[in-house]
This record gives structure tokens, C-alpha cells and sequence, in this order.
């Protein structure tokens, strides 16, 4: 047997049908006193923040980020990991060379309505350039908006994820 | 017409605007204190975006409700499934027409109103919109014609979920209507009159009613739960089981109209409760003012609350107790609340009898301090089959006594 299934027996006599109601209403209305758990959305957010009472998950993988190094040039080197290991294929990337050798995107675009958040272009990028980011507040008003251009990938400036580490798999 | 007549007119037209426009109020802020008082035992917030704290919400509700489109099912009977809407509607809306709301008002007035011409009245004014003579009678008639609306709606769908629900509510509110009617019995033997005024006079004069006939209100709350179709018995709609009972081909108001008169019907087996067990308006303690307009708000303030905490209790069972199987419903309306109400029609007129010829008290608060007395017993022994599952369980069959365990014989030796 696979799973360990555990057959309840009804009960069928001596059994307490008022108290059990009672105590069942005095249940409810103990719930009704109990302070609300509801997150009164537009008001109050989830964040990044740790210490916040509704605080996001630092692993968790929303849209992307690309980092920027001291110069403010994108730190990506165009090497073509990302849109390799990507599942989804949703990553669209045109490598250019400078006078100096210097491999640098010509496009980078990450389509957001087919990425699946894996994550793994994060895990995969040499640089450290493509992040997910602590972000979900991702509405539009048209579907072409979704195609996040390197520009638009450049200037966001949530936090970004902290992936799982394997090494370290409590987050310790 | 004599100006008196109209003046008589005219205060229950008055009157008639007022009860029925308090109703619907009262039913769309029930729709919800519903959501509110589910949303708080859950540990929920409960609608609080549409206006302060969400009380436009029934008004966006019934907007959007308005505005959807109507869907007729191709082989519905068109006729009846327009019709049943309306006719579960109106019992509940008629009934609340009964119930005297507050004490009576003295009203001494002569006028001249342009198109009417003189009108006069004096005397005492029944806060109820007509005291009729025939009172509770009235009120369990046209409680049972609720059950039209409900079984035809179901009917006229031609949709097999829906019929179920309908035969199921048809079935349910006979069979608890039976246990309603004989639970008011002992009522009517103790105030020897069905008109609510006669009623609360009773209970102004004794107790109220809940004590010394606390197996007649229990009986009585129990069937007021299966008469509105609340939740531990709501059957008729059963969402796991029907889809949505009853009303599962219904849209827009149609639909609407069925939550509607539910409401309606909780806010008049509530009011019921209170007029007949819980004194109705009146005001206990010594405080209350002489007859005037200011005792007639305090009445009216006092029936709300009474009123309120019914509507409540119908919520917070609804929010605790799981639906009935059907036929543990069955089980509990014929075998449990009927033998009840019968027994404790028997016992009370008993009771009353031998108080009246043999004891001879003559005080009715002493009579009815008495009566509680006896039904604290009753009770005791009542609930303690109830809690013992001997009657409700209706599942339950006894094992026999000396039945062997089952084992799986050997196969016969010697087969080829």
C-alpha cells in the first residue's frame, strides 16, 4: 500500500450532539473576537522586508532585473547562457562587440508573459547580471508591454531573489 | 368614509410604507451583516470597500444584480418560473405585516389634507401594520404557502438538481411546519388567545414566555431554522450536492429575490420568536416611561435588539453547524420534534389545569415561575436523550449482541 490510509470510524451511539454544537458555536464565536488576518491589499503590501507583517519570501522569483556595474554599463557580456538554459525560450538575445573586444547585448529582451520564473538565468549568468527580483505588481494595459526590453530591464530597481542555495538548503 | 375611517386609512398606509421600506432596508443590511459575521468567524475582514466599512454593498450588489442579464432555460415553464420568485417573496413580506413592532401609540388627531378632506383618530395606534384577531394562525398559514415558491421555482426549472431541491423543501417545511404549529399549542393554552397583543399582555403580565415554555421555543427556533432553509437545514440548496438547490437555473433578480425572501423570512421567524417567547417589545424592567411617543421608540428599540440577536444566532448557527443528511432531517422533524411538541402540549395543559383546579394559584407570575420549574426538568430530560444520539443518529443500527467475528472460511479441501 503506497499510502497510509486511515479509516475513521463514524461514531454511532453515546454521542453528544448538543454539546458538540455548543462547543462549536463557542468555537466561532471565539473566532469572531480573534484579531483579522486579512491583508488589506492596496493598503498594505508584501515586501522584501523581513521584518515587515507580510514579508515576501527573499527566494521569491518575480520579473527580472539586469544589474549595472560601477560605470552604470550593463554588467551583461552577451555570452549566451541565459537564453540557453531558458525552459521557456522566453529570453531574446543579439550579442555586440566593441572597438575593444568587449562582448555587449545589442537586444535583450526577457518576454514575461512566457517565462516561468525558474530562475535558472539568474543561477546560470557567469556575471551576475540577470536577476528575478522580489516583484509582482506586473499589470498592464497592453500585451506587448510584457516584452521587457534591456532598457526597461536596466531600470528596475526591486531587490532580487535569493536563490536556493543547494549548499545551504535551510538558507542558513 | 367617515373622517375616521380615513384616518384609520391613512395611518396604515403610513404604516405599511414604513414596516415594508424597514424590511427591505433591513433585509439588503442583512445580506450584509451575513458576509460580516461569516468573514469574522473565519478570521476574515468581510466586505469593507464599498462605502464605510462596505454598508453600500447590498447597494452594489442589487445594482449589479439589476443590470445582469436574465437566462430563461429553453424548457422551463416560463409562466411558474417567473411566477416563483415573487410567490416566496410575498409570504415573507405579508407576514411582517402582523407583528406589532412596538407598544402602542396614542394618537389623537383631527386635519384637513388636500384630496383626502378630514381625518380624525383617536385612541391607542398598534405599532403592528394590522393586529389581525386570528393572530399567529395567520402568521403559520402564510408561512406554509413560503413553500410554494420554493417547490415550483425547483419544478419549473426542469433541472433535475433543481427539482431535487424543490421535492426536498417541500418535503422539509411540511414536515417541520407539523412540529411548528403544535409547538405554539402550549402558547395559545397559556394566554388562551392567538393575537400577538393578547400575547405580549401575557408575558408583560408573567414571565416571558421562554421560561415557562422553554420546550415550545426550542421546538419552535428549530423549526423557524428549517422554515427559512438555513443552514443546518438548508437541503433545498445544498451546494455540495445540488448546485444551488432550488435556484440553479435562476440569474440576475430573479435570483436575487430568492436570498431576499430567505432574509425576509429569518427577519419574521425572528420577530415571531421574540413576540411570542421573548415578550415581544416589551421592555423589561421598571424604568420604561408611561404610554407615549417616547415608550413606543423604546419599544421599538428593544424589539430591534431581541430581533438583532435571533438574526445573529441564525448567522452564527449557520457559520457552525454542518447541513444535515436527509434523512437524519427526517429523522429529527418526526421523531424528535413532533413527539415533543405533542408531549409537551399534553403536559402543559396538564400543568396549567392543575394549577388552576387543584392548587389554585392565582397569580400567573407564580403559575408561570412554576411551569419553569417543571420545563427546567422537561428540559433536562429532553436534551439529555438529545445528547445521548439515541434519536438522532438515524444511521445507527445495534450490532448483535453475540454476532462471531467474520472470517474468511478455508477452501474446501478435494476440489479439482
Amino acid at each position: 500500500m503506497p499510502i497510509g490510509i486511515k479509516v475513521l470510524k463514524r461514531p454511532e451511539q453515546r454521542v453528544s450532539y448538543v454539546r458538540a454544537a455548543l462547543k462549536g458555536m463557542a468555537l466561532t464565536f471565539k473566532h469572531m473576537l480573534e484579531p483579522k488576518v486579512t491583508m488589506q491589499y492596496p493598503e498594505e503590501k508584501s515586501t522584501a522586508d523581513l521584518r515587515g507583517a507580510y514579508a515576501l519570501s527573499p527566494r521569491w522569483r518575480g520579473t527580472h532585473r539586469m544589474m549595472a556595474d560601477e560605470q552604470g554599463r550593463t554588467k551583461c557580456v552577451a555570452c549566451g547562457l541565459c537564453p540557453q538554459i531558458c525552459p521557456a525560450n522566453c529570453i531574446k538575445l543579439v550579442p555586440g562587440e566593441d572597438a575593444e573586444g568587449n562582448r555587449y547585448p545589442l537586444i535583450y529582451e526577457i518576454d514575461e508573459f512566457r517565462c516561468i520564473f525558474c530562475g535558472y538565468c539568474q543561477e546560470v549568468c557567469p556575471e551576475e547580471a540577470i536577476h528575478v527580483g522580489t516583484h509582482y505588481e506586473n499589470a498592464e494595459y497592453s500585451r506587448d508591454r510584457f516584452v521587457y526590453d534591456l532598457e526597461r530591464l536596466g531600470a528596475q530597481v526591486h531587490p532580487v531573489s535569493t536563490l536556493w542555495d543547494p549548499a545551504d538548503p535551510r538558507g542558513e | 368614509m367617515t373622517p375616521d375611517v380615513k384616518g384609520f386609512l391613512l395611518l396604515s398606509t403610513i404604516k405599511m410604507l414604513l414596516v415594508f421600506t424597514v424590511l427591505m432596508i433591513g433585509v439588503a443590511l442583512l445580506t450584509l451583516m451575513e458576509r460580516k459575521v461569516s468573514a469574522w468567524m473565519q478570521n476574515r475582514r468581510g466586505p469593507n470597500r464599498v462605502g464605510w466599512a462596505g454598508l453600500l454593498q447590498p447597494a452594489a450588489d442589487g445594482l449589479k444584480n439589476i443590470a445582469k442579464e436574465e437566462t430563461f432555460p429553453a424548457s422551463a415553464n416560463q409562466l411558474i418560473f417567473t411566477l416563483a420568485p415573487a410567490m416566496a417573496f410575498i409570504p415573507a413580506a405579508l407576514l411582517s405585516g402582523v407583528i406589532p413592532w412596538a407598544s402602542p401609540l396614542p394618537v389623537s388627531f383631527d386635519a384637513r389634507l388636500p384630496l383626502i378632506g378630514t381625518v380624525s383618530y383617536h385612541g391607542m395606534l398598534s405599532m403592528a401594520v394590522v393586529d389581525l384577531p386570528v393572530g399567529f394562525l395567520f402568521v403559520i398559514a402564510i408561512s406554509s404557502l413560503g413553500v410554494y415558491g420554493i417547490a415550483l421555482a425547483g419544478w419549473s426549472s426542469n433541472n433535475k438538481y433543481s427539482l431535487l431541491g424543490g421535492l426536498r423543501s417541500s418535503a422539509q417545511m411540511v414536515s417541520y411546519e407539523v412540529a411548528m404549529g403544535m409547538s405554539l399549542v402550549p402558547v395559545l393554552l397559556l394566554t388562551g388567545n392567538v393575537t400577538f397583543s393578547a400575547i405580549i399582555a401575557a408575558q408583560q403580565e408573567g414571565l416571558w414566555f421562554v421560561l415557562p415554555l422553554f420546550l415550545s421555543f426550542f421546538v419552535f427556533l428549530v423549526a423557524g431554522f428549517a422554515e427559512t432553509n438555513r443552514l443546518p437545514f438548508d437541503l433545498p440548496e445544498a451546494e455540495s450536492e445540488l448546485v444551488a438547490g432550488y435556484h440553479t437555473e435562476y440569474s440576475a433578480m430573479k435570483f436575487s429575490m430568492f436570498p431576499i425572501s430567505e432574509y425576509a423570512n429569518m427577519a419574521t421567524v425572528s420577530a415571531m420568536v421574540v413576540t411570542l417567547f421573548f415578550g415581544g417589545w416589551d421592555l423589561p424592567g421598571p424604568w420604561a416611561p408611561g404610554p407615549g411617543l417616547g415608550l413606543t421608540l423604546l419599544t421599538a428599540g428593544a424589539m430591534f435588539l431581541k430581533v438583532l440577536f435571533f438574526l445573529y444566532l441564525f448567522m452564527w448557527v449557520r457559520w457552525t453547524l454542518p447541513r444535515f443528511r436527509y434523512d437524519q432531517l427526517m429523522a429529527l422533524g418526526w421523531k424528535v420534534m413532533l413527539p415533543v411538541a405533542l408531549g409537551y402540549i399534553m403536559v402543559t395543559a396538564f400543568a396549567i389545569w392543575a394549577l388552576e383546579h387543584w392548587v389554585g394559584v392565582a397569580s400567573p407570575k407564580l403559575a408561570m415561575l412554576i411551569l419553569f420549574g417543571m420545563n427546567l426538568l422537561l428540559a433536562y430530560g429532553v436534551f439529555y436523550r438529545l445528547d445521548r444520539g439515541v434519536i438522532v443518529s438515524g444511521s445507527f443500527r445495534p450490532p448483535p449482541p453475540t454476532a462471531p467475528p467474520h472470517r474468511p472460511t478455508t477452501a474446501p479441501a478435494g476440489g479439482a
